[in-house]
């Protein structure tokens, strides 16, 4: 039997499904948010008990394939060098990234005009920048005005503190006379709208105990909830079904007792990120879209961007931050826009990080060869531990066809749904960034004073942001979205979450998810009365 | 997870945990064959039970037997070689040793640490000299205008 009809049905509750909830609340729409997983115990996560480091190689994994809670679904990755980060649950990856919160430059949005690669956004940075602003003040950012690496923007609260690994870092970037900023950070530095203030627990990745990280399940949702918004959880989407009209009719899920329901709504929301959307589109099969609702472009699935990230870490004679404090604490964009004499076009931000908690400098000392077996391995364990300090390089990914998610014809999630499949090759172009962002981090970490660097790039577990799969624009023939995120098939299906990016840019893409987001529900709510058309 | 290991893998898990981190009387440490750790590392085998009962079938074979058996030459000789060659599930298995060896009250102390969950105290950072900034603020802007 089918549920009432709602107004709007929003396909998971993270990053990008609180802000579209919170900003169409207002409307007074009846709208229901449905998510795979559940609500977070902030008394649960690790950082309150004594397995704190433990769990995030287990059951708080960003590996959904090593984490296989109830709530996830089994991603084949086999056909890529980068695997899959993510999390199931209201908040989503919000639940689990450090929190990093840059924003693109006006730059990313041309790149093809301004580098001849890619392609153009069919909006601006001017478009989304009020859009920045107001997400900015609903998750909490703090840092510094004044950074010469992007246009003016006003963060809410002081940066976070530069610390011992910081300041270290930041004298050997001053050395070689190398931009650095205090990073933007949705973590709170003061207490902020009934958050409590960071406390330096040192384990942002794995859920914030003390909830000064701004994850949606306590920014966006709560406030959602409050106007009205209903938050269903343990209802994972199987399809988004099409009436005889072709205009979506709802969407059929299994709710916690796996029973299959079916929501109808006027509208449906796909905010699932950059690989559940193209495969919950690409499950929705019907008569009038045999390849997938949406899809007409061929291009759902297809333009899969990472981030390939580059790790380059020092260590020092004197003591890090080690275990203490958010990995967050300044950046390098020195890198950042293109320079056609480095042998790749666009560029990288470095997220320049702290130290390693106890376990973690020996799991990687032991993986690296630093940390021997046997009687030396005290002595050898006591020179790594609190005495690293580093960075990644976040490098921009270029769009290609043949980088992909599509269904795995074998392996299903536990209610029997297809899952999906990642094909993705690194360019030419992504591994001579790498190596670029490796010899300037090397020399960042040497100028700072540090007797021994290493590496790994890409890294291996660094498919954290998930980007291009239903890209926005303007030619249908081109893009699944139009340039305010309504499916070209569809006009009352919309996307919202990184798939429908035209580039990936340099710096970690949450912001910009949610900054889409907040401009697709005002875009919607503008045209409430001819939403259709 | 006692019940999965057999007696004589218990000894042998113990035997080569020992090796990988042995007590050090230089640092007032136990090593990770310590009653309280090694309980600690059987109860904690969780989803990677699977790597250490291959890690430890693999350092059957390679020993002939019983690797806590073996004299101290033999079992020396035995570990360098799976060490070597023990791969992904040697790595799971030494992961699970360290995790419990490196959250043990003694071994932080050790180190410095209070011995407790990271929450609700939280910890100091200091807040370092933003007079560092100073060279940069006075940097022209460095992002593109564009079209």
């Amino acid at each position: 039997m089918a549920l009432d009809k709602v107004d709007v049905v929003i396909i998971g509750a993270g990053a990008s499904g609180g802000a579209v909830a919170w900003s169409l609340a207002e409307t007074r729409m009846r709208i229901v948010c449905l998510e795979q997983g559940d609500w977070q115990k902030p008394s649960e996560y690790p950082s309150a008990g004594r397995d704190w480091e433990a769990r995030q190689m287990n059951d708080m994994n960003p590996s959904p394939n090593r984490r296989a809670r109830e709530a996830d679904y089994p991603i084949n990755e086999d056909d890529s060098p980068i695997k899959i980060a993510n999390f199931n649950g209201v908040g989503g990856g919000t639940v689990l990234y450090a929190a990093h919160f840059p924003r693109f430059h006006p730059s990313d949005f041309r790149v093809k005009s301004l580098d001849g690669v890619g392609d153009d956004w069919p909006i601006d940075y001017k478009t989304l920048e009020p859009f920045y602003a107001e997400n900015d003040r609903m998750t909490g950012v703090s840092g510094l005005a004044g950074d010469p690496a992007y246009p003016p923007k006003q963060p809410m609260m002081p940066p976070l503190p530069l610390g011992k690994g910081g300041a270290m870092l930041a004298r050997g970037l001053n050395k070689l006379g190398w931009h650095w900023w205090p990073s933007d950070s949705a973590i709170a530095t003061t207490d902020y709208e009934g958050r409590a203030k960071c406390i330096n627990l040192g384990h942002c990745t794995s859920g914030c105990a003390q909830g000064a990280k701004a994850s949606t399940d306590i920014t966006y949702f709560p406030m959602a909830m409050r106007a009205g918004v209903e938050v269903r959880t343990r209802a994972r989407v199987r399809e988004i079904t099409v009436g005889p009209d072709g205009m979506a009719s709802g969407v059929v899920y299994y709710d916690d007792k796996g029973v299959e329901q079916f929501q109808p709504a006027e509208v449906v929301i796909v905010a699932c990120n950059g690989v559940g959307t193209p495969r919950m589109l690409l499950n929705s099969v019907s008569g009038k879209f045999p390849n997938g609702i949406a899809n007409s472009s061929g291009l759902v699935g297809k333009n899969l961007m990472f981030h390939p990230y580059a790790r380059i870490y020092g260590y020092f004679d004197g003591p890090t931050d080690g275990y203490r404090g958010p990995g967050d604490c300044i950046w390098s964009q020195e890198f950042y826009e293109t320079d056609r004499a480095r042998g790749f076009l666009r560029g990288y931000t470095f997220e320049l990080t702290r130290g390693q908690g106890a376990v973690m400098a020996a799991v990687h000392g032991m993986a690296t060869g630093r940390l021997p077996w046997g009687e030396d391995h005290h002595d050898a364990y006591r020179k790594l531990f609190s005495h690293r300090a580093g960075m990644v390089g976040i490098c921009e990914d270029l769009p290609e066809e043949h980088n992909t998610v599509t269904l795995d014809p074998v392996l299903k999630d536990s209610n029997g749904i297809p899952a999906p499949k990642i094909t993705y090759t690194l360019s030419e172009n992504s591994r001579r960034m790498l190596d670029h962002a490796v010899a300037r981090g090397t020399d960042i970490l040497k100028a700072a004073g540090a007797y021994d660097v290493g590496h790994e790039a890409p890294l291996q577990e660094g498919g954290w942001h998930l980007m291009g799969t239903a890209r926005m624009g303007k030619d249908p023939e081109r893009s699944v979205v139009n340039e305010w995120g309504r499916s070209h098939d569809v006009k009352n299906l919309f996307i919202v979450d990184g798939s429908i990016f035209v580039t990936s840019a340099g710096v970690n893409p949450t912001c910009t998810i949610q900054a889409l987001a907040l401009y697709v529900a005002d875009a919607m709510k503008q045209r409430l009365a001819n939403l259709f058309d | 997870m006692t019940d999965i290991l057999t007696a004589d893998e218990q000894r042998s898990l113990r035997a080569l945990v020992a090796m990988i981190i042995p007590a050090s009387a230089k640092h007032g440490v136990p090593g990770a064959d310590d009653d309280a750790i090694f309980a600690d590392i059987l109860g904690s085998l969780g989803r990677d039970v699977g790597h250490v009962v291959a890690a430890l079938r693999r350092l059957r074979v390679l020993a002939g037997g019983v690797f806590a058996d073996l004299d101290t030459a033999r079992r020396d000789a035995v570990a360098e070689v799976f060490r070597v060659e023990g791969g992904v599930d040697l790595v799971r298995l030494s992961n699970i040793a360290l995790q419990c060896y490196y959250r043990d009250d003694r071994v932080m102390r050790s180190l410095g640490m209070e011995p407790r969950p990271p929450f609700p105290k939280g910890f100091e950072v200091e807040q370092g000299d933003w007079s560092l900034l100073d060279p940069v603020r006075a940097r022209a802007k460095i992002w593109r205008d564009a079209p």
